[in-house]
């Protein structure tokens, strides 16, 4: 399937999806806060416009990652690697505490939260491990290749754990191992993995690694009454703010939950509890479709791929997108733990943001090497083109 | 017209076949995977909101926000010692949510009201007016609600514990009604003191209030706050309200708590340092009301009765500072009275002319002519303008001026005397002759309201005639009488007065007959009668005890005004000092011919040989050198205002009772009073480790305040420096 290009250059349903996210997702951020004084100090567009300035500087790292060469993406990434496990670290000496867990720095009067980009460095580090190796060889992905690979994972998947935040590791935990997968490596290694992340989750439950009132948050999403003033609160708060929307919602800005301020952190993780309560169950179909649409693109261009760092990057990039809209929107919905990670694309939040643009200017760069590298109209001089084209506009195929 | 693209094979450089065809297998695992939990999420979606959304249409109707105010602890204020003169206690507060109220049916509305008005002892009607949001119809001023529509409406505060706990146990008897622990004002009165005056009281905070402090940004205050009315309450508010702390809560149709919904914390207000000292204003506070007491069991032989003695002041002020350390006003009130909400017949009392209007701080709001307190301020004025130490005057028994003959104090005739005799005796004709003098140099057209007359212009570089300053609002300004006061007056009143000159109105008596023909004519002029009256401190000028004190302080420091201050220091609840309130000077009082030191030591001739010798017989003058001028202001149609000021280096004393009789009859043994608790006198031995205040003075430094919240007292000054 991933046989049939139709479009050489940007992936344009890829952009489209994503611009579509970005609109709906700011409309929702300010839905959720414009009547919430307590945060914006009385300007209802306070965080409508903080969160435009987030997409346009996210639009921008976009289009720089993608008009950047692929030598240079391959040059950058430990760079990019090493500043994200270094802000890890900065946070754990001298993070703000915000809800319980140090995740955030302040630099230069903004927050910013390192774990987010983590999941990108850890994305292109293993990829490029993999690629560094493997690339151009007959040989497959070995041991030696997944226990470097778990390497580059392990730091800053220790240094998360220590802050601690078990959504981010959750989902980084669901996107090394989906990286492992499509890398290629040895079945018998995947087996390993997933048998030793089960015999660690029994063994923290069992062995009282957390304690009770964790493992209670941690529990909540089933039975609210375990934590009924944190988790189980919110997660009977979010239930109860979808269910209000019904089919069609009570529409844009008259959420009956949503403007009384019911969901906490309504306009970070509980972002998705607004699409269900104001646009019902159409818009949230909507919004969930959006995500599938950028996750299989992010799968279609890995397939393309022509090298091996896009392949794996590509595939790394999907598992996270994907497991992480899951994993939040799950919880909004009550069928998964209340774990603060964002929603991509639609959550208030500058890091979030960035991380995520980040990515989608890396698959587009990918999309743009994949298809530059086929014999199509682009790779010819531009006379060619323009004949190609009429050609085209006769039905013919185009020239090789 | 896509391009068709060749098998995926034949265009990937592949890493190994067998890899590569593993890779692609496991993407299409992943691509099953993603989908499979997206499907999970949309079915759970319409799980959520198609199949189960009507339970969650009711969850949602079912509950409200409630937004809970956690009313900041107002500050201390505390004396120069650091014991508390103005605390804090916790009281219940039963409130109402309005929100749950009215989910609930007509019927057990009504009862629930009934059986809350029952508990708490407040008519029901009252309740339901308390639960009107202000500009709603039916909305009465004063009862009604200006706070924010989430927020549970207080409606009696002061509740007994039991009646508080019954709520709180039985919220299935009173839903929709919260009972909580509130801060309130708590008095401690160290040494029983008062300090209405100083102090002020709260009150609930009004529309224009809240609506002003929105406009502003100003979150210090809600709905349900109190704010300073009076004293310092008021002009420290700022300081002492603190910022009150707002938690959000969702509760459920029932009232129960369901969970937070944000908070946001207040801070306690800042403890306020008065240069007040508790055990001399106690000291004070007695005096005063012994002088009064005393003064009602006298007998006036003037009036043939006794002295009413209707209301008094005393101040004590730092000379050199113009810090208050002590000030007492008769009659006072309770201030713990407005404490949860003043009752109208309580109200009504504390403005009555017949209670002796009692929220009428007479310290600082009251207006008395000065009396023979004011010649010392004359004196200066005088040798400023050609008098000296040499002149001599007659103090005859009467003075002539026009067609009318001032008479001396019971006719008393000293002969040819200098000022310094004239201050000690208050010899009358000798300050009217001053008074002629200048008229009679400067001022001879009765019309000419630009004619110079430097006894006024002293009077006015002693600070009368306009605020002090002092720091607390609502300051009488006092009067000097003038040629342009003269003439403003009479410009407001002709209307009425030639009114009455024209056409009497039937029963006029031909005394006002005559006054209004009089004055209708020549109300405005400035006559020679006016001047001399001016120079012994009667006709129209009026002092505020305050301004005399202040004045006299200029005295004894050699003529710097203070504005005089009763705060010290804002300090922060954990012990910081946010701001110090420095002595502020207003002016100095230009001296070319050092009269200031000529009246200090003349004056200080008026407790031995002068007025108030037979009141001080035995008194250790030697030691603590007391100047202090008498005075017996005369008021038409009441018994005359005793006035004594007092001073040395450290201290101005100053009492005064209405219609209370003479100076140093009344007022002279209770200022002694206070001067020997000042001291640590007993008898005419001073034992000044029995001075109220350690060290006579209090320091300049601020009591310390601990960590645990105890107070400690500032070291004393160093033995001897504070010493007369």
């Amino acid at each position: 399937m991933n046989g049939r290009l139709r479009n050489p250059g940007v992936d344009r349903v890829l952009m489209l999806a994503v611009l579509c996210l970005l609109v709906l997702g700011t409309l929702l951020v300010w839905s959720a806060t414009s009547h919430r004084d307590d945060l914006t100090a009385g300007d209802p567009t306070a965080y409508l416009r903080k969160q435009l300035v987030n997409v346009c500087i996210g639009l921008v790292l976009m289009v720089v990652v993608m008009a950047t060469d692929h030598r240079w993406v391959r040059i950058v990434a430990p760079v990019v690697y090493l500043a994200s496990v270094g802000g890890l670290v900065l946070v754990l000496t001298m993070g703000t505490t915000v809800n319980g867990s140090r995740s955030w720095i302040d630099v230069a009067g903004m927050s910013i939260q390192p774990s987010e980009f983590a999941k990108l460095a850890v994305v292109i580090g293993m990829a490029l491990l993999v690629a560094e190796r493997k690339e151009g060889r007959r040989t497959g992905v070995g041991s030696a290749e997944v226990v470097g690979m778990l390497v580059i994972a392990g730091v800053p998947a220790a240094l998360i754990m220590l802050q601690p935040d078990l959504g981010t590791l959750l989902v980084l935990s669901a996107t090394v191992f989906g990286v492992l997968a499509v890398a290629g490596a040895p079945r018998r290694w995947l087996a390993f993995l997933l048998a030793g992340g089960l015999v660690g989750g029994v063994a923290v439950f069992a062995g009282h690694l957390l304690k009770p009132y964790q493992i209670d948050r941690f529990l909540a999403f089933t039975n609210p009454d375990l934590d009924p003033r944190g988790a189980g609160y919110n997660t009977e708060q979010a239930r109860i703010a979808v269910g209000n929307g019904g089919l069609f919602g009570q529409g844009l800005f008259h959420g009956s939950q949503t403007r009384a301020g019911f969901v906490p952190e309504q306009h970070t993780d509980f972002i998705f509890t607004v699409a269900g309560e104001e646009l019902g169950l159409v818009g949230a179909a909507v919004l969930i479709a959006l995500l599938g649409i950028v996750i299989w693109r992010a799968l279609a261009i890995s397939a393309l791929s022509t090298d091996l760092f896009g392949r794996v990057a590509a595939a790394g990039i999907a598992c996270w997108f994907g497991f992480q809209a899951f994993q939040n929107i799950g919880m909004c919905l009550g069928i998964m733990p209340v774990t603060g990670v964002p929603l991509p694309f639609v959550s208030y939040g500058g890091s979030s943001m960035f991380a995520g643009m980040l990515a989608i200017g890396l698959l587009q760069n990918i999309h743009l090497r994949a298809t530059a590298s086929l014999p199509t109209r682009y790779a010819r001089p531009i006379s060619q083109v323009t004949r190609g084209y009429h050609r085209t506009r006769a039905g013919l195929t185009p020239q090789r | 017209m896509k391009p068709s693209i060749p098998p995926s094979s034949s265009r990937d450089p592949r890493p190994g076949v067998r890899s590569g065809e593993r890779s692609r297998l496991r993407l299409i695992v992943v691509r099953v995977l993603v989908f499979s939990l997206f499907a999970t999420l949309f079915a759970r979606l319409y799980y959520l909101q198609v199949v189960s959304g009507d339970s969650y249409r009711q969850a949602a109707a079912s509950q409200s926000l409630r937004e809970v105010v956690v009313q900041p602890q107002r500050g201390l204020i505390v004396d120069d010692q650091g014991r508390p003169l103005v605390a804090n206690r916790t009281a219940w507060v039963v409130s109402v949510d309005r929100t749950l109220l009215d989910r609930l049916s007509g019927h057990d509305r009504s009862v629930v009201l009934s059986r809350l008005a029952d508990a708490v002892h407040t008519p029901r009607k009252r309740i339901e007016q308390a639960l009107v949001t202000c500009g709603d119809p039916g909305s009465k001023r004063g009862l009604c609600w200006n706070g924010s529509p989430y927020q549970p409406v207080p409606v009696a505060t002061e509740v007994r514990q039991a009646v508080a706990l019954r709520i709180l146990e039985q919220p299935e008897d009173y839903p929709a009604v919260v009972a909580q622990q509130q801060s309130v004002r708590a008095y401690p009165r160290p040494y029983g003191v008062n300090l209405a005056d100083i102090v002020g009281y709260l009150s609930p905070i009004t529309a224009g209030e809240l609506q002003h402090a929105k406009q502003d940004h100003d979150t210090s205050v809600n709905g349900a706050s109190t704010v300073g009315r009076a004293g310092i309450e008021e002009e420290y508010d700022r300081y002492l309200r603190g910022r009150p702390g707002y938690q959000k809560v969702a509760v459920d149709s029932m009232g129960r708590v369901l969970g937070d919904e944000g908070r946001v914390d207040g801070n306690p207000g800042d403890t306020l340092v008065t240069s007040i000292d508790a055990r001399v204003q106690a000291a004070t506070e007695h005096a005063l009301h012994d002088a009064i007491t005393t003064a009602r069991a006298t007998y006036d032989p003037v009036t043939h009765r006794n002295y009413r003695a209707d209301s008094g002041a005393a101040i004590v002020l730092q000379a050199r500072t113009g810090r208050v350390v002590a000030m007492a006003s008769q009659p006072t009130y309770n201030p713990g009275a407005w404490v949860g909400g003043i009752t109208k017949k309580q109200l009504a009392r504390l403005y009555s002319p017949r209670a002796g209007d009692p929220l009428l701080a007479r310290a600082y709001q009251g207006q008395f002519a000065p009396g023979s307190t004011w010649k010392p301020i004359m004196t200066v004025g005088a040798f400023n303008h050609g008098f000296g130490p040499g002149s001599r005057l007659d103090c005859s028994s009467g003075f002539q001026v026009g067609n009318r003959l001032f008479h001396n104090y019971e006719s008393e005739s000293y002969g040819m005397i200098d000022f310094a005799r004239a201050l000690q005796v208050s010899c009358d004709t000798f300050f009217y002759r001053v008074g002629y003098h200048f008229w009679h140099e400067f001022g001879q057209d009765p019309t000419n309201v630009n004619a110079r007359d430097p006894l006024v212009d002293e009077a006015k570089a002693f600070g009368f005639g306009r605020p002090t300053g002092i720091d607390v609002p609502g300051e009488a300004s006092g009067r000097i009488a003038d040629r342009r006061w003269k003439l403003a007056y009479w410009k407001s009143m002709k209307g009425y007065y030639c009114g009455i000159d024209q056409h009497p109105p039937a029963g006029t008596s031909p005394y006002l007959k005559l006054f209004a023909h009089e004055f209708c004519l020549e109300g405005s002029y400035y006559r020679a009668g006016d001047a001399v009256n001016f120079a012994i401190g009667q006709g129209d000028t009026l002092v505020t005890p305050l301004q005399l004190a202040r004045a006299y302080a200029a005295l004894s420091n050699g003529g710097t005004l203070y504005e005089p201050r009763i705060a010290k220091a804002i300090v922060s609840p954990s012990g910081k000092v946010v701001r110090r309130i420095r002595p502020k000077v207003q002016g100095h009082v230009s001296d070319p011919a050092h009269a200031i030191s000529y009246v200090t030591d003349a004056l200080l001739g008026t407790a031995r040989t002068g007025t108030l010798a037979w009141k001080m017989l035995g008194f250790p003058l030697d030691r603590i050198h007391i100047r202090s001028k008498t005075g017996s202001a005369e008021v038409y149609g009441k018994q005359s205002t005793s006035w004594v000021a007092s001073y040395d280096d450290n201290y101005v004393v100053l009492m005064m009772v209405t219609q209370g009789g003479t100076g140093s009859g009344t007022s002279g043994p209770f200022v002694r009073k206070i001067w020997e608790s000042l001291y640590g006198v007993h008898g005419s031995t001073v034992d000044t480790k029995d001075a109220l205040i350690p060290g006579i003075i209090a320091p300049d430094t601020l009591p310390s305040f601990q960590p645990d919240g105890s107070i400690l007292p500032p070291r004393p000054r160093k033995p001897g420096r504070g010493r007369p």
